[in-house]
């Protein structure tokens, strides 16, 4: 296990120390983006498009603009003037800004309306009439590729069909001629339908510019301010905001999970709108509007999973069809439009694998962004868990002896995985050993026998995954070209304490403390001394924003690399104030000290005031280090979750009577904070499990578009989870650290579809897509039933 | 559209308005008199963010019209303690790591408040139960139950140190 290396008063990393960000929050003083008021500031609101597909033949605004109060209306002919009225996505598609002629997809924005107050805009947006000839909407994304369909996407040259893309990774010949020479070989169609991050802050901003300095300041609820300003600059460099007169600050963000990743339409219409009103413009979206554009998900994976007749597993081929919405909006690195996906052959040693995708448009929403995963890791180690349990079910083999016999074993890393990843550290047995013995599954097994013998339906599921995060070293990883490092900055003032700034931005993850963690234990000041800052384009470094579980990967390497900077800095100013030569000093945490004489010494607010007051001849002044971290590596965080449920076969009603989430994640920072981020993430991968999907008609209409029928998870929903740790640490990370925020959602979702799948299994149900719902339940059981 | 003269009492001060009579409670209370620690995340009684104490009770200030709340006493997360002290919510909450992102505790606090009122000493699934209206996404709930059990047992034990 993981030495603390500092006190608890100096606060370093393996502390549970209390949240530093609390205070504000606690008291009604966070500053969300909705909180944000500037003198003169008027209010947009969005007229959006009530047809999955139509012709715009014309737009009024006559009897808006009569109404007082406001004082625009915006349509895609506006933005047109400026060529504004189409934007490039993250993965090099084009969206509409604002459409001139046809609307792709219920919900989409249609014209934009300014006025002086939230209230009269609605108004005028009620107002605005839309002339539209709606067309039959293209729903069924397997119908995409039909020699009939609609081509939707004429406006792109050389578009022919309804393709995206095709993509590819391994061999597919020797993993076909694997599974045909196979003893067993399980198939299935797994679908993960669309869902959505629902944040229960919804997306806005407040651009304001002016225009006699002719800057432009955004607030916005950005992941990655970073990456939009430059975006930015590129999309309205030609009217003039050029990256360095555009400032944005994203400040606290109400819950991001990569739903505030992308620009969305909405960002450019209140930005252009402010630019040619010269006034802050405000745009919040509310809960409809958030949950019906972007989404995650939606995957449609046909895999098969061959082995030995004995359950040595030596092949896995996925096939997927992906439906993108009406243009690829994927927030996904550049050379990598599927993510992560190639993750998916698991926590297991075969030789032969093979995926392939191809992405489709349909006329729904874009989207292809996170839920707390962007990049497509859960859809991955769904496809993997479920099939490995259905290769358990079929030859009669506990899936947990199937896992411990397939395992990549601890000696094994660093493992090429036969899709191209080398994963970096872990140690499975361990881990699966360790949740089965807090859960007490031999005894579960035993009352699973039990009640069985007496009709019921019980069932135990395991998930052993491996996650892939920390995107990335950037001879792999970009976004629209610029390299997926991260960075820190680091000033020590002359007392003694210090302001860091990082170009991730936190939203809840308590970066604010765990950042200033990393410091203490690098430098041994205690971490209530040092202020961490976060989100300003104009004051932080340049860094990728937060996501993907990226931030402890990349920035929190970044802040221990500039700290061993300073610590170097800080030798010589100890050595010169010593009056020794700089290779007679050593370090232990907090001070410098002349070996062998440990009386002799100087802490670091010492040498940090010499930095400044006393610093030897020569020596550049100040106690100040900047570090852009780009990491050799992805990190491999991995755990072993197994859940225990009852299935009531009356009603179908699912009762998940235990939890338990071990985590290899490495190194640990606060182990408070990471408990804190699986129990989210668990219950952010029940939601999907058993509550949530995004529901379409045939007309393309979404029939659950508020948290009335968008079951995100309250407190009852939501079991008690129980958490536990093995830990391998990160071989290439500075701080031996990988990232967990993600870990839960990955592996939650298949392992409580195992668990209810096993409870169904008397009755001959071998699979059931997620949302595993009582009404799903149901109607399965009265299947089997008729059948039997 | 229809004007209304409301008084009303808000974080013990007292507060006059002429209102639209579409104004919602949470619009007067967060642009009118600027007291942002109420947010909205939906605008149909489902997330809680916007939960506020009125006359003694929790309610959801996203579907109430400020007219409604003429003559009320209205209690929001700015006045909930002293400045620069907690309340034994307020400690529980940052005790126990009851907080993420920090958008949903404002309401979840207020919640809380009512039901220890109602229920001073809640089993876990009473917990549960009272806090259903109010949706967190970050914290998985654990440890927000966490933070109402500690308050519970902290206002219990200084209720028996005054009696």
């Amino acid at each position: 296990m993981f030495k603390c290396k500092t006190s608890p008063e100096v606060g370093g990393m393996g502390h549970s120390v209390k949240r530093k960000e609390d205070a504000r929050f606690l008291h009604g003083k966070g500053n969300y983006v909705d909180d944000v008021k500037l003198p003169g500031q008027l209010t947009m609101v969005l007229v959006r498009s009530p047809y999955a597909y139509a012709k715009i033949k014309g737009i009024n605004k006559e009897k808006a603009l009569a109404i007082p109060g406001v004082l625009a209306v915006i349509t895609g002919y506006d933005l047109k003037e400026f060529n504004l009225h189409w934007m490039p996505t993250l993965l090099s598609d084009t969206q509409m800004v604002l459409p001139t002629d046809t609307v792709m997809h219920q919900s989409q924005e249609v014209c934009a309306v300014i006025a002086t107050d939230r209230y009269i805009a609605v108004d005028g947006a009620e107002a605005v009439e839309v002339d539209y000839e709606p067309m039959k909407a293209l729903v069924d994304p397997w119908k995409a590729l039909d020699a009939d369909a609609p081509l939707l996407r004429p406006d792109k040259e050389g578009q022919k069909d309804n393709q995206i893309y095709h993509w590819e990774r391994g061999e597919r010949e020797k993993t076909d001629a694997a599974i045909a020479a196979a003893d067993v070989v399980v198939k299935e169609r797994i679908y993960l339908p669309r869902i959505h991050v629902a944040s229960i802050e919804t997306c806005g901003c407040v651009a304001s510019y002016d225009k006699d300095t002719q800057k432009m300041l955004v607030y916005m609820t950005s992941q990655a301010p970073h990456a939009i300003r430059t975006i930015l600059a590129l999309v309205a460099g030609h009217v003039g905001l050029s990256e360095e007169k555009i400032r944005i600050i994203a400040q606290d963000i109400g819950g991001g999970f990569g739903g505030k990743v992308p620009v969305y339409p909405g960002y450019v219409i209140a930005i252009a709108a402010s630019f040619l009103i010269g006034k802050p413009v405000k745009w919040i979206e509310d809960r409809s509007e958030n949950l019906v554009n972007g989404f995650a998900r939606d995957y449609h994976m046909d895999c098969e999973l061959a082995a030995t007749k004995d359950g040595k597993i030596q092949a896995f081929k996925v096939s997927t069809l992906a439906d993108h919405g009406y243009t690829d909006s994927s927030a996904n690195p550049s050379k990598y439009p599927t993510g992560m996906f190639s993750i998916c052959t698991g926590s297991y040693d075969y030789e032969h694998a093979f995926a392939e995708l191809d992405a489709v448009y349909t006329n729904k929403a874009p989207g292809g962004v996170a839920y707390r995963c962007s990049f497509r890791v859960t859809e991955a180690v769904h496809a993997i868990e479920r099939m490995v349990d259905k290769l358990a079910a079929k030859i009669g083999k506990d899936p947990a002896q199937l896992r411990f016999e397939n395992f990549i074993k601890k000696e094994q890393f660093p493992y090429e995985s036969p899709l191209g990843w080398s994963y970096d550290s872990g140690d499975y047995k361990q881990t699966l050993e360790k949740a089965m013995d807090m859960i007490g599954y031999d005894d579960y097994k035993k009352e699973q026998a039990e009640k069985r013998a007496q009709g019921k339906l019980m069932g135990i599921g395991i998930c052993t995954f491996t996650e892939v995060v920390g995107a990335g070293p950037s001879k792999d990883f970009d976004i629209l070209g610029i390299a997926m490092f991260d960075s820190a900055e680091i000033r020590v003032h002359p007392t003694g304490k210090a302001l860091a700034r990082f170009g991730t931005k936190t939203q809840g993850q308590g970066h604010e403390t765990t950042y200033a963690q990393i410091l203490a234990e690098e430098l041994g000041i205690p971490y209530t001394d040092i202020q961490i800052e976060d989100g300003d384009t104009d004051t932080a470094p340049y860094g990728l924003g937060t996501y993907g579980s990226r931030s402890t990967p990349t920035a929190a390497a970044a802040a221990a690399m500039a700290a061993r900077k300073l610590r170097a800095k800080g030798k010589k100013i100890a050595a010169h104030l010593l009056e020794v030569s700089e290779d007679d000093i050593d370090w232990e945490v907090g001070k410098y000290f002349v070996k062998g004489a440990p009386e002799k010494c100087k802490t670091i607010q010492e040498v940090a005031f010499a930095a400044y007051t006393n610093f030897p001849a020569g020596m550049e002044p100040g106690f100040e280090a900047t570090h852009y971290y780009d990491p050799p590596n992805m990190t491999f965080p991995n755990g072993a979750y197994i859940c225990v449920v009852e299935v009531e076969e009356e009603t179908g009603a699912i009762d998940v009577k235990r939890f338990v989430a071990i985590d290899d994640c490495g190194n640990i920072i606060n182990p408070m904070i990471v408990e804190g981020q699986v129990h989210g993430g668990l219950t952010q991968g029940i939601a999907p499990a058993m509550y949530e999907g995004i529901v379409y008609d045939d007309e393309g209409n979404v029939l659950n578009g508020t948290l009335m029928d968008y079951l995100v998870p309250t407190a009852v929903e939501s079991p008690h989870w129980e958490t536990g740790h093995t830990i391998t640490p990160s071989p290439h990370h500075p701080l031996g650290a990988k990232g967990v925020a993600e870990s839960p959602t990955v592996g939650a979702p298949p392992a409580i579809a195992n668990a209810i799948i096993d409870a169904l299994s008397p009755l001959g149900i071998e699979h059931l897509d997620i949302p595993i719902t009582p009404a799903k339940v149901w109607e399965a059981i009265q299947v089997a039933k008729a059948k039997a | 559209m229809g004007k209304h003269n409301i008084t009303l009492t808000i974080n013990g001060e007292s507060v006059s308005a002429e209102v639209e009579s579409r104004l919602l409670l949470v619009h007067f209370i967060r642009e009118n008199l600027d007291l942002t620690g109420t947010h909205i995340g939906c605008d149909t009684s489902n997330c809680g963010a916007c939960t506020i104490m009125l006359d003694g009770k929790s309610i959801k200030s996203c579907t109430y019209l400020a007219v409604r709340a003429d003559g009320a006493e209205i209690t929001t997360i700015e006045g909930v303690a002293e400045p620069g002290t907690n309340s034994h919510l307020q400690k529980a909450f940052h005790d126990q790591h009851g907080l993420h992102c920090g958008f949903c505790t404002p309401g979840m606090i207020i919640r809380s408040m009512d039901l220890l009122k109602t229920n001073p000493n809640p089993t876990e699934e009473e917990i549960r139960w009272g806090i259903s209206g109010n949706l967190c996404r970050c914290t998985g709930y654990n440890n927000i139950v966490k933070s109402v059990q500690q308050a519970a047992t902290e206002m219990a034990k200084e209720k028996e140190a005054s009696v």
